[in-house]
């Protein structure tokens, strides 16, 4: 990995700051911070989904459990908020191990293995509906108490340069895997899984590395947005809505790239604010719009274009 | 990226004419700004209809009444806000109508939507109005700038508690048995909770508590035991199309109770059901937001919303009256600050009579309004009246249901 | 707790009931998956359509739901036709990653325009069976949901003589299992997408007519009906119509008798666990063919 590579993530990370310090708009940060939430949880698919080849239906499972785990260590145990995510983190990373070893190892793949993963977020929905410690269906709410050391900020743009220092960091992670060798391993995986058994790729430990990671990144999504909202239930943090966000931005915007999600993330909450701005006395037709864009991006993804030239800059043929 | 004013229909037209403009002559005009959030689209779609309906009746009263007197007459500009049934969805809304300058916000209806936009507001100092949204947690975080016109979910079920234990001494005792069936939710599992505890005390024994998910596909096993267990009392707290389908199942199966008694249920306190499903609906009891039927208002809305082809039901009259808390605080308030109107809120008293809800003296204490109180309603004759407290009631409970 | 037999008896007949209604849905998407190769995402949204379409067939036709059945199965496979051949089709071209999202934007656009013709409210449509029980024994079992089992059964037998003995079946499993080959003995594929589109949206629309006098129609009436439809999807194998159907019949049981011990709240998880199970025991599906 050269310099040149890492250059874009660093442009962007520039771009995140210098917009943190001149936009002043808050309907604009908070437009931008949610927009980085997606962005997280999306690189964390993109690296199982993208990469990796293995389409999870369920990524709110890690979602959630990097939200829960963080926010119950703050408010039942009194943890500071910064090796509460850091746990909730770890807690997402295991869970996706978990996952990965039960699943991977019965070789469930394609839409098996995208359901079974809809299934366990399904399950931990329910469950996390009914237990007393996730506060049950009357959800968790984290107490606001602003500050550096709390994890909570009073303006959005420093949630801005957090959530975009995350971001940062899982596209640097992207890059390294994919110049890695295990990186490599885990795209065979994906192109053709017998070629690459038959090439002496460790099937099992490469997916489940890549869901691990998957899983962490994701659940890195899921701690930010209990800081930012300071309330979650059941909905929230395991509901079908973040499995969707979490797959859509990285197919729109390019999957199995950095960058990927990030642009897709843009494009679909921006596609989503923009219709908004439509609405009428007649409830729904701005997001019959909003669909109607999202097939015509698909049918014509214009926003693919600028990828193509960075490929090329890169000084590769392909992305 | 700019924002808008978007006051209904004009929106849809002057949309375009409004990507141009610059936003100095809006500043001109001396319209106040109040800014309405609600779940117009997805899940929540069908109470955010109305909700908004009960705003948006308001501000017309408001404005045809000659507007804002204490402001030269100022008239009321609705900014509409679409939560599209999601917290975040929510927050958005609020960051635009602050940046639109609205000088306070009203309703989310759902408790996450009012937990997260009400604390999204209170950076800017900007009071917020919770239309429906009972959780106890929206009063109890400090925040100055929330409101809350009607009563929490503490208050809904400890009443609705007593009124049942009233409402069956008045009876003689009939009842002593009950199955609790409820939805899964927040005020749900709540209300399931505080019963299991209270009840047994009370002298009533609790069969089964049966929790159900919302959406829900079929209500057969709920019926299935129910008939089993044959409990006096089946007390459902569910959302509008689990009732339906309870209800039906339960009249299909020539299942009968000494009487059905309904906590803070989405179908029971609604005219729809209550005209559609005559016969499972006849007799059941809710306890649940209403509007006093004491007041000549309440009919007067009543047919204004049903000259619109819509049924009645509480989100109308809860909207209605929170917005007139807003304007009358204004009037006392005196000038269009935000400051001084959260204090001119904290500061209502029972000199507030614009609502119209049965509720008694009205006092804010950490926002929420100690008169807020629930009432018993049931469906008598095809109509929904209110039987328990005899302040408001304009029917007597015919309870135990026989035959 | 125990229960004592008649009410498991009366579970376990209701659990089988709703299945067949569940497999119904089911049909449709397997079909669908099992020779597109993608996750409809819009089979919710579809639903809700084809629910609406009946509501209004008897409201402005007087059409009772089963009466309805035969000519919105006709007018909903042309719908599905048209769909998959005009719209998913071209916009996606061949990939299954953009299948996935021009379907999701179907629904989207679908269930929104239900929402602005209709508003939200939940209707329902009173039809004088619609009460009607039939007492077998101890056991109480509904009369729409008998003739719903009936119709499913009879579909999922008519189904499958469709898809051994007819022409168009023979083609439709040719593309299924070998796409390139089909075409190179010269089956349309693209005819042949769009006709079992077709079918799965007809599907959708007896479903609707079935469940309508026992259910209600709202905008996101389909979606209550979509996860459950896809975990019987896997569970009976992809492509698979006895799948679809037994894994149906299955799922319900399943429900029915989780929801008696556990809450209907709770008991949902039996579901997804038993799903889950299956899926690790049997990686595709009872019936299924590999992935």
């Amino acid at each position: 990995m050269t310099a040149r590579e890492t250059l874009p993530i660093l442009g962007f990370l520039v771009a995140a700051v210098l917009v943190s310090l001149f936009v002043t708009s808050n309907v604009v940060l908070n437009f931008l911070v949610f927009a980085l939430i997606l962005a997280i949880a999306a690189q964390g698919w993109n690296l199982l989904g993208g990469y990796g080849g293995q389409y999870s239906f369920g990524h709110a499972a890690f979602f959630g459990m990097g939200a829960y785990v963080s926010a119950i260590l703050q408010q039942r145990f009194g943890v500071n908020a910064y090796p509460a995510a850091a746990f909730g983190v770890a807690a997402a990373a295991l869970l996706g191990y978990a996952i990965g070893a039960m699943v991977f190892r019965a070789g469930l793949r394609g839409s098996y293995f995208a359901l079974v993963t809809l299934a366990f977020a399904e399950v931990l929905r329910i469950l996390a509906n009914a237990t007393e410690i996730t506060g049950g269906a009357a959800g968790l709410l984290i107490n606001l108490n602003l500050g550096a050391g709390n994890l909570q900020f009073a303006n959005r743009s420093s949630f801005l340069i957090l959530g975009a220092m995350l971001l940062a960091l899982a596209m640097q992670i992207t890059l390294a895997l994919e110049k890695s060798r295990i990186g490599a391993q885990l795209v065979a995986v994906r192109e053709n899984e017998a070629a690459a058994a038959a090439l002496g790729v460790d099937i099992l430990a490469v997916k489940l590395r890549a869901i691990s990671l998957s899983a962490a990144l994701t659940g890195a999504a899921g701690a930010l947005y209990a800081q930012y909202f300071l309330y979650i239930d059941s909905n929230i943090a395991f509901g079908t809505w973040i499995s969707v966000e979490a797959l859509l931005a990285p197919i729109i915007g390019g999957a199995g790239t950095v960058f990927g999600p990030l642009i897709g993330a843009l494009i679909l909450q921006g596609l989503s604010e923009g219709t908004k701005m439509l609405i009428g006395k007649i409830p729904g037709v701005d997001l019959i719009i909003f669909g109607v864009l999202l097939i015509l991006v698909v049918r014509f993804p214009l926003h693919r274009i600028p990828g193509l030239f960075a490929a090329r800059w890169r000084g590769k043929g392909a992305p | 990226m700019s924002s808008f004013s978007l006051s209904r229909r004009q929106a849809l037209l002057a949309a375009p004419a409004m990507l141009a403009a610059p936003a100095i002559g809006r500043a001109q005009s001396r319209a106040i700004k109040l800014g309405i959030i609600q779940p117009v689209t997805g899940a929540l779609a069908q109470d955010g209809e109305y909700g908004r309906l009960g705003a948006e009746l308001a501000i017309t009263d408001i404005n045809a009444g000659g507007g804002i007197k204490a402001l030269g007459g100022a008239p009321i500009e609705m900014v509409f806000g679409d939560a599209r049934s999601t917290p975040d969805g929510g927050v958005a809304e609020v960051e635009k109508m602050h940046a639109e300058g609205v000088l306070a916000i009203v309703g989310g209806f759902a408790s996450p939507i009012c937990l997260a936009a009400s604390q999204a507001a209170s950076r800017y100092d900007l009071p917020y109005v919770v239309d429906v949204g009972v959780s106890d947690q929206i009063v109890s975080r400090g925040l100055t700038n929330t409101f809350r016109f009607g009563p929490g979910f503490g208050t809904v079920t400890g009443t609705a508690l007593d009124n049942l234990v009233a409402i069956n001494d008045a009876a003689g005792k009939p009842a002593r048995s009950a199955v609790i069936v409820h939805e899964d939710g927040l005020f749900g599992s709540g209300m399931a909770r505080l019963l299991n505890a209270e009840l047994p005390k009370r002298g009533f024994q609790v069969l089964e508590t049966i929790a159900h998910p919302t959406p829900s596909r079929d209500m057969s096993n709920v019926a299935l035991r129910i008939r089993a267990l044959n409990p006096d009392l089946i007390i459902p707290s569910s959302y509008y199309a689990e009732f339906v389908l309870l209800s039906q199942t339960l009249q299909q199966r020539r299942i009968r109770s000494k009487g059905i008694y309904c906590i803070l249920n989405g179908a029971a306190s609604n005219f729809r059901f209550v005209r559609e499903f005559s016969e499972a609906a006849n007799l059941v009891m809710d306890c649940n937001h209403w509007a006093d039927p004491r007041k000549p208002k309440t009919a007067e809305l009543r047919r204004r919303v049903e000259a619109q082809n819509r049924f009645w039901l509480y989100n109308v009259p809860l909207n209605y009256s929170a917005v007139m808390l807003f304007a009358d605080a204004l009037e006392r308030a005196g000038r269009a600050d935000r400051g001084a109107l959260t204090q001119a809120l904290a500061a209502t008293g029972a000199g507030f009579d614009r609502h119209i809800m049965p509720y008694g003296p009205t006092q804010f204490v950490n926002g929420q309004n100690q008169g807020g109180k629930p009432v018993n309603t049931q469906v008598q004759n095809g109509d929904i009246k209110v039987i328990f407290p005899r302040d408001f009631a304009d029917a007597q409970p015919v309870f135990p249901v026989t035959g | 707790m125990g229960y004592p037999p008649e009410i498991l008896l009366e579970a376990v007949a209701n659990g089988l009931l709703m299945g067949a209604v569940y497999g119904l849905v089911a049909l449709g998407l397997t079909l669908v998956y099992g020779v597109l190769h993608i996750i409809n995402f819009a089979h919710g949204a579809l639903l809700t359509l084809a629910m609406y379409a009946a509501f209004v067939a008897h409201g402005a036709f007087k059409l009772d739901p089963y009466a309805a059945m035969v000519p919105l199965a006709g007018l909903f496979f042309v719908l599905g036709y048209l769909v998959q051949r005009l719209v998913i089709g071209p916009a996606s071209r061949g990939d299954d990653s953009n299948m996935l999202l021009v379907t999701l934007g179907l629904s989207i656009i679908i269930e929104n325009a239900m929402l602005a013709i209709f508003r939200s409210d939940t209707m329902t449509l009173r039809l004088p069976y619609a009460m009607s029980m039939v007492e077998l024994g101890d056991v109480l079992l509904s009369v729409p949901r008998l003739i719903g089992f009936g119709v499913t059964l009879l579909l999922a037998a008519l189904l499958f003589v469709l898809m051994t003995r007819t022409d168009t079946g023979r083609a439709i499993r040719a593309v299924a299992k070998e796409r390139t080959g089909a075409a190179l003995v010269g089956i349309d594929v693209a005819h042949i997408y769009a006709v079992t589109f077709g079918i799965g949206t007809a599907c959708l629309a007896i479903a609707a007519c079935l469940l309508l006098p026992s259910f209600y129609v709202s905008p996101r009436v389909g979606n209550a009906f979509v996860l459950v439809a896809f975990t019987i999807v896997v569970l009976g194998g992809m492509g698979s119509v006895t799948g679809a159907l037994l894994g149906g019949l299955f799922i319900g049981v399943v429900e029915s008798l989780s929801g008696l011990y556990f809450g209907d709240s709770l008991g949902q998880i039996g579901i997804f666990l038993m799903f889950i199970l299956v899926l690790l025991l049997r990686p595709t599906g009872l019936f299924g063919a590999r992935a």
